[in-house]
């Protein structure tokens, strides 16, 4: 990975020098340990502030969809989700793509820092290092390694484009492959097989956790709109209690939004304070979508998104006709 | 819950009608369900119609408000394809509910509590077979519970 942080730098120098982009939008090391910053970069000297590892995981798309960058000619380091978000949001007409240069990273996957640092509670991590596949930490009385792969994002082990689909240049030109063990989607073949009693006592038990936070739908790339349904109190559709029918309903509304346009980043599971895993809902809307319209989100900025266009033979088996 | 408490549930439990809410559109099977009216064609009592100037107008938060408030089906009704008085309100809308019915019986709501359907204003048996259909269905189900507000 040090080698691609080196690439990536060059690349991106480069791009500044020659004046293809105005700014770089990528990570910088955060503060405290396992954590990086969006960092954005308009002189070529400052570019070894750059970083690239395994602690990339927020998306950097969201940048681009503020007013103060929609006339910038922005060059921004992007995994395989956070490509294939951008691409929802060129295919919606919200970013240009002649305005973006992408800068793809082959990724092997990001590490949960939340799951490590609940692990050595109560030790406070105070240094670590990240190697090719361990982690080192330090702290004020010990001093521990991980192994990577065993640390990987529930999100991350379910990825199905971990190289971006679409950039402009893809940092080291090799895709990596991933292999983690991972039953996704054994455990949605398993719940689909259920009835519907079932699942609803599933999703009901899971989501009554739910604090209604909404910081799901802040964390999701394609969740843009300058109001939310959640918000609107005029007419107010969604009750805003915890009662489970209205949290039911928030989720079922959710999924509705971001249905064909959600590139399960995994960004509202990491996201939720309340540890909900809402993979089962984003894959299966993966699969509603492919299923009835051979759709995927996020991999041609050409193609409309399946719920702004329609044909005359769209499949309509759930429509009653009687005999 | 008293004896008689009880009793009286099991009682209201035995005479229980579903109640529907119909969405329909203007240009078409209200007109239908009108024609039907006028044919003096007999379907179930249980359906409340609310009319919308086409299928694309039904959000779906109608829908699940619908359920939450207690209704026991829902059931949207449009031009048939090709038909709709705004030309492809009606394609959009069976996107709309094809996702959505998916999603909702996803997360555990039984098949039948949302119903779509194509009637033209020329269909009133048509419309009046519809109605039974989804009558039957919904009683099939029982009072619906799972997404009601308490
Ligand atoms: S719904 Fe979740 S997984 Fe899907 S794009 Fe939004 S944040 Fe990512
Ligand atoms: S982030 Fe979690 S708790 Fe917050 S609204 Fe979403 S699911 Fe609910
Ligand atoms: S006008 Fe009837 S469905 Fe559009």
């Amino acid at each position: 990975m040090e080698k691609l942080e080196k690439i990536m730098q060059d690349t991106a120098k480069h791009f500044l020098q020659e004046q293809k982009v105005d700014l770089i939008i990528g990570y910088k090391q955060g503060t405290i340990p396992l954590r990086t910053t969006p960092c954005f970069v308009t002189k070529p000297e400052d570019i070894s502030q750059l970083v690239w590892n395994v602690c990339c995981d927020h998306d950097l798309t969201n940048f681009l969809l503020q007013p103060e960058y929609k006339d910038k000619k922005v060059g921004i380091i992007v995994k395989g989700c956070d490509a294939r978000a951008l691409v929802v949001c060129m295919a919606e007409g919200q970013i240009e793509r002649k305005m973006v240069t992408i800068i793809g990273m082959p990724c092997p996957g990001m590490i949960d820092r939340k799951r490590i640092e609940s692990e050595l509670e109560p030790k406070e991590i105070l240094v670590a290092e990240i190697t090719e596949d361990q982690i080192h930490l330090k702290g004020k009385d010990f001093e521990q390694t991980l192994q990577k792969d065993d640390y990987i994002q529930a999100s991350c082990k379910s990825c199905r484009y971990n190289n971006p689909p679409v950039c402009d240049v893809l940092i080291g030109g090799q895709p990596i492959e991933l292999s983690f063990n991972d039953d996704l989607d054994e455990k949605l073949a398993e719940l689909e097989a259920k009835s519907p009693d079932e699942r609803w006592t599933y999703f009901t038990t899971l989501l009554s956790d739910c604090i209604r936070c909404y910081a799901c739908r802040n964390a999701c790339p394609l969740c843009y709109c300058k109001e939310c349904f959640v918000d609107q109190t005029q007419p107010q559709w969604v009750g805003k209690t915890t009662n489970i029918s209205d949290i039911m309903f928030y989720h079922m509304i959710r999924a509705f939004h971001v249905a064909g346009r959600c590139v399960e980043c995994g960004a509202c599971t990491r996201a939720c304070p309340m540890n909900i895993d809402l993979r089962l809902i984003t894959r299966k809307l993966q699969n509603i979508v492919k299923d009835r319209y051979g759709f995927e989100a996020g991999l041609d900025p050409n193609v409309p998104p399946p719920m702004g266009t329609h044909t005359m033979e769209d499949p309509q088996e759930f429509i009653t006709e009687p005999e | 819950m008293t004896v008689a408490e009880e009793k009286s549930q099991i009682k209201e439990e035995k005479s229980w009608e579903p109640k529907i809410l119909a969405f329909l559109c203007n240009w078409c099977s209200y007109a239908g369900a009108d024609l039907a009216g006028i044919s003096r064609l007999q379907y179930p009592p249980n359906i409340r119609v609310v009319r919308v100037p086409c299928s694309g107008r039904v959000n779906p938060f109608y829908l699940i408000k619908a359920l939450q408030a207690g209704w026991d089906g829902v059931l949207v009704s449009g031009c048939h394809p090709g038909d709709c008085h705004y030309l492809s309100g009606n394609l959009v809308a069976r996107r709309r509910f094809a996702i959505l019915k998916d999603i909702v019986e996803f997360m555990g709501i039984s098949p039948g509590r949302l119903n779509f359907s194509w009637v033209s204003a020329a269909e009133g048996e048509k419309f009046s077979k519809v109605v039974k259909e989804v009558v039957e269905k919904v009683k099939k189900l029982g009072p619906i519970r799972k997404m009601v507000k308490e």
